[in-house]
């Protein structure tokens, strides 16, 4: 990895963190943050590998103790509560948001954007958050997880057409991703 | 901003090696999992308060606002689990996530972050076959914390700029005319900031040779 590589990933796990400036909604348990945004957006600009280990980054700065969460909270609790699954999906999702990105990027427009951040900023860390609240308390069903996390769809579509209307922009004015057959020659 | 949840206070606890409380808080989640009675769950409970509040000495309002934290959570699945399998797992699970969430926060409230990020790195070590080298991880997190303000600038500036020509100040548009620039303008940062490191032998492909006697430190 090159070091503007490094930066990059060092740049978005601060976008993530200074999303969670921006105050979050309260309902129930799990807050409805402007930080599954930053798992969006690292994917679109970055790509897979660098959106990951940039969310990777930004879960390591909240483990070691800094309370860069939404709600001002971090270190080793969140990782063990029953809402940690929707945390340990962000560098997940940011990958597959990255990797659709990277597979569509040469004919990438607002469709494949969308597709891109409904997929991996939203389906992927569904899919991870809602069982794991399941396994986590044995009493709540799969069933009755996945209702619940239906208050988080309007924000989270919202957030959806945010990073893609700023990812079609961002990739016009700054492309950080290669194209597949110039990065291919630099590996 | 860098206000860490660190309190510092001398006590064995906070004496005590990270990598030994990172395991006494692996074991804690294991037994509580593996030992689903009410005593054993209660006895960890009742051990970790000791350490937190008599041992370390840490003062309740801050393990008090760790379990608010988390008090939705305690209602919603006493609640739940109350109507399935009656007060006794009910009792259990909210034993259970209050004895986890206490004892996480024990161990971050009597850990420098300085001390888990050498464990990170520790762990990150045998990733060196694969090419990664665990001394990037120090500069990758000494770059963020440097990003974090410069960021939230940034985004103020560029704000502020925007509602003084009369631009949205809220809704989706406001955020898409805020974040475009924003993110040229960081990304531009982050590239100068790589290409003043190269200047200074940061370079992956070219690693600093350093003249023998004279190793860092």
């Amino acid at each position: 990895m090159k070091t503007r590589d490094l930066a990059y990933v060092a740049l978005f796990a601060a976008i993530v963190a200074v999303l969670g400036l921006v105050p979050a909604i309260q309902v129930g348990p799990v807050p409805i943050t402007a930080q599954t945004l930053g798992v969006m957006l690292a994917g679109s600009v970055l790509g897979a590998r660098r959106g990951f280990l940039a969310l990777l980054l930004f879960l390591v700065l909240v483990a070691v103790g800094l309370p860069l969460l939404a709600s001002g909270s971090g270190g080793l609790s969140v990782f063990v509560g029953p809402s940690a699954g929707y945390l340990y999906s962000w560098p997940i999702g940011a990958f597959v948001v990255g990797l659709i990105t990277e597979l569509t990027w040469t004919r990438y427009n607002l469709a494949w954007a969308l597709l891109a951040n409904v997929v991996g900023g939203i389906l992927v860390v569904y899919a991870i958050g809602i069982p794991f609240v399941a396994v986590y308390a044995d009493a709540v069903t799969l069933r009755q997880s996945f209702t619940g996390s239906f208050v988080f769809l309007p924000g989270d579509a919202v957030k959806a057409v945010i990073a893609s209307l700023v990812a079609v922009q961002v990739r016009r004015a700054y492309p950080v991703i290669e194209r597949p057959r110039r990065a291919a020659a630099v590996r | 901003m860098t206000l860490a949840l660190y309190v510092p206070v001398a006590s064995p606890v906070h004496r005590a090696p990270a990598g030994v409380k990172l395991l006494a808080l692996i074991a804690v989640s294991v037994v509580v999992f593996a030992v689903p009675t009410l005593p054993v769950v209660g006895g960890v409970l009742v051990a970790v308060l000791l350490t937190g509040l008599g041992i370390a000495r840490l003062p309740a309002a801050l393990l008090g606002r760790q379990v608010r934290a988390v008090v939705w959570w305690l209602l919603a699945l006493a609640v739940v689990t109350g109507v399935v399998g009656g007060v006794a797992s009910a009792a259990l699970v909210v034993l259970r996530l209050l004895t986890l969430v206490l004892a996480a926060a024990v161990v971050t409230a009597t850990t420098r972050v300085t001390e888990l990020v050498a464990v990170v790195e520790w762990l990150c070590s045998p990733l060196r076959v694969v090419g990664v080298r665990p001394a990037r991880i120090g500069l990758l997190i000494a770059m963020t914390l440097r990003f974090i303000p410069l960021v939230a600038e940034r985004a103020e500036r560029i704000r502020d700029a925007q509602a003084a020509r009369g631009g949205a100040v809220r809704g989706i548009r406001a955020w898409t005319t805020t974040a475009v620039p924003l993110l040229v303008q960081v990304l531009q940062m982050a590239h100068t900031t790589a290409e003043a490191l190269d200047a200074r032998g940061a370079d992956d492909d070219a690693p600093p040779a350093r003249p023998p006697g004279r190793g860092r430190r």
